[in-house]
């Protein structure tokens, strides 16, 4: 009989807790949000002043100057800049892919003599300080004659790239080993197992690894700067960048626009990209 | 039997054939070369020239040196830390929400869009101290701002505070680990009547492990060879109005507070022009990560399970 008198009582409590966990959740993450955009938004203020207001520490336009933005295209060839970019971020993020995913599958899936050992192997790729192999590989990539060309930054993506190995890796270890032994009594071979099964449920982890690739590719000034420096037609946007700095007496607005010319289709892209992402989660199966 | 295993054996290697010539040509090879130079005196315009251990003999007594270790120690013990209980902290935010999802995630994720470069200027000038708007904003609560950028306390807690803020593409990565947690485990949970800690800890945590351990080995990885933010960071809050002629005076800026190892390396091989050193310093540091990842990795094998 109690029971059913504390029935409604504790219902209505539950309601109440859970609006407020709302409304508590819904405040931080707007205010979190706000933090986040704050520095951002605070480039995009930068980017309407003029050059002299742009070296002040004022936030806040005096007057407005969306001119800026075509200044940009004015003084630099921003559209063939772009186009470098994307042929250099889009044909390195595919190959990257379809060399380290193999690779990937392997050391988490498949049992071999070593796979410990060349696991590390691979860690110790990652942990490499860049400025260590620089001037061999330079010297190596002048003695072919292809410095000055975006060659030295795509043709090492058809070999694998260590961090995206690592993390398709760990990715691929959190597939239930059933579902692979499933395609095996089935007459799978690995590679089939590899296009058929694995890849499906991967998805998501290789939907993140491809815009971890793209998007470190695309903001790449260590790679750009090494190699194509000498030959402006193969100059990517972080160059561009840059040269505002050093060619041009440092005009804050025009760098900040560019700045923000070079982010927005990454925005883009992330905005969509992430609802593929969560539906490919949502497709694994791993939800039930 | 044996030819089902040479079978295997080709197939396997068929998998890793692209990696196993990568690691050669691109690692293996440009490695033991600056192994070599790190015995030389070589300076890119004359034949390296033998000289034995003096490059490592000469970290010894290498005031910079120390002063960059300490540093970049420092960045180790707390951005790697800080970096992942952020990234777990806004998944875990995320995850509850429905509706609008997208927008949020997009925001959180929006500063590691941002060029390196770019956005340490921007936290520089909003961190300007009294004048900056983040001061503004302080003042207004009745808070006198730290000096920030400008202060030898406070500089390397302001890169913290800028990694902090950029720590999307890790919160990216918890998400999907979050996420993958199955939903029964949960409602088990809830029914057996486990609250919302309890929950976190006894099931999202042993679930998402993995990621955890992999954000703290390349959350090591990024800090050791941390170097953009730090130079930029340096060069304007000093007042410098360009980056990159002349940044090496800027470097560690204020009082050698954000002086980090691979700054000092850059210093050592790029301007001063002593490759030999340089690549010294560059092995010393690959060793020192490989033993710190590698570590890492074994006390992660012991809880985790992760080889199955």
């Amino acid at each position: 009989m109690t029971l059913a008198l504390d029935r409604p009582v504790t219902a209505t409590v539950e309601r109440r807790r859970i609006r407020l966990a709302w409304i508590a959740r819904h405040s931080i993450a707007i205010a979190l949000a706000i933090m986040f955009v704050t520095p951002v938004a605070y480039l995009v203020l930068l980017s309407l002043m003029t050059s002299d207001q742009a070296l002040t520490s004022d936030y806040w336009p005096n007057t407005w100057h969306p001119e800026n933005y075509l200044k940009v295209f004015e003084t630099t060839p921003l559209p063939h800049y772009l186009l470098n970019t994307v042929l250099y971020a889009g044909t390195a993020t595919v190959l990257t892919l379809a060399s380290s995913v193999p690779a990937a599958y392997a050391l988490a899936k498949l049992k071999f003599r070593g796979r410990n050992a060349l696991f590390l192997v691979v860690i110790c790729v990652m942990m490499l300080p860049p400025q260590v192999v620089t001037v061999p590989l330079y010297l190596m990539w002048a003695r072919y004659g292809l410095t000055g060309s975006l060659a030295p930054l795509i043709i090492p993506a058809l070999f694998g790239d260590a961090f995206c190995i690592f993390l398709l890796r760990q990715f691929l270890l959190t597939i239930p080993g059933e579902y692979l032994d499933a395609a095996r009594v089935d007459g799978c071979g690995e590679w089939r197992t590899l296009l058929r099964v694995v890849l499906p449920m991967a998805r998501p982890g290789i939907a993140a690894a491809g815009l971890f690739q793209f998007f470190y590719c695309w903001n790449d000034y260590y790679g750009p700067l090494l190699y194509t420096s000498e030959n402006e037609n193969s100059w990517t946007l972080s160059l561009g960048l840059a040269s505002f700095r050093t060619v041009h007496h440092v005009d804050w607005n025009l760098v900040t626009a560019a700045t923000v010319l070079a982010m927005a289709p990454l925005i883009v892209i992330f905005f969509f990209a992430q609802r593929a992402f969560v539906q490919g989660i949502t497709l694994t199966g791993f939800k039930g | 039997m044996d030819t089902v295993r040479l079978r295997r054996g080709l197939t396997t290697l068929s998998f890793l054939a692209p990696a196993l010539i990568g690691i050669g040509v691109f690692f293996l090879y440009p490695l033991l070369s600056a192994v070599y130079f790190s015995f030389t005196k070589f300076d890119l315009l004359t034949v390296p020239q033998w000289v034995g251990l003096d490059n490592y003999r000469r970290m010894a007594d290498d005031p910079f040196l120390l002063q960059a270790v300490r540093n970049t120690l420092w960045m180790v013990v707390v951005f790697v830390p800080v970096r992942i209980l952020g990234a777990i902290g806004l998944a875990m935010l995320l995850v509850r929400f429905k509706r609008g999802a997208g927008v949020f995630r997009t925001i959180y994720y929006l500063p590691a869009l941002v060029p390196p470069v770019a956005a340490t200027i921007a936290f520089v000038y909003l961190l300007k101290p009294g004048t900056g708007p983040v001061d503004h904003v302080l003042e207004k609560l009745g808070i006198d701002g730290p000096l920030w950028f400008n202060s030898p306390a406070w500089a390397k807690p302001s890169l913290v505070l800028l990694g902090l803020w950029a720590v999307g593409d890790l919160m990216i990565i918890f998400l999907a680990a979050v996420l993958g947690v199955p939903e029964s485990l949960y409602e088990a949970a809830s029914l057996d009547g486990a609250n919302a800690w309890h929950r976190f800890r006894s099931i999202t945590l042993p679930s998402i492990r993995p990621v955890i351990l992999f954000a703290a080995v390349t959350g090591v990885i990024y800090t050791l060879q941390y170097f953009d933010q730090a130079a930029v960071a340096g060069s304007i809050a000093s007042g410098q109005a360009t980056v990159g002629a002349g940044i090496s005076q800027s470097f560690g800026y204020p009082e050698g507070s954000t002086f980090t190892y691979p700054l000092w390396l850059y210093t050592v091989g790029f301007r001063y022009s002593a490759l030999g050193y340089a690549n010294a310093l560059a092995i010393a540091l690959f060793v020192v990560a490989l033993a710190v990842t590698v570590i890492l990795l074994r006390r992660a094998k012991a809880f985790s399970g992760e080889e199955s």
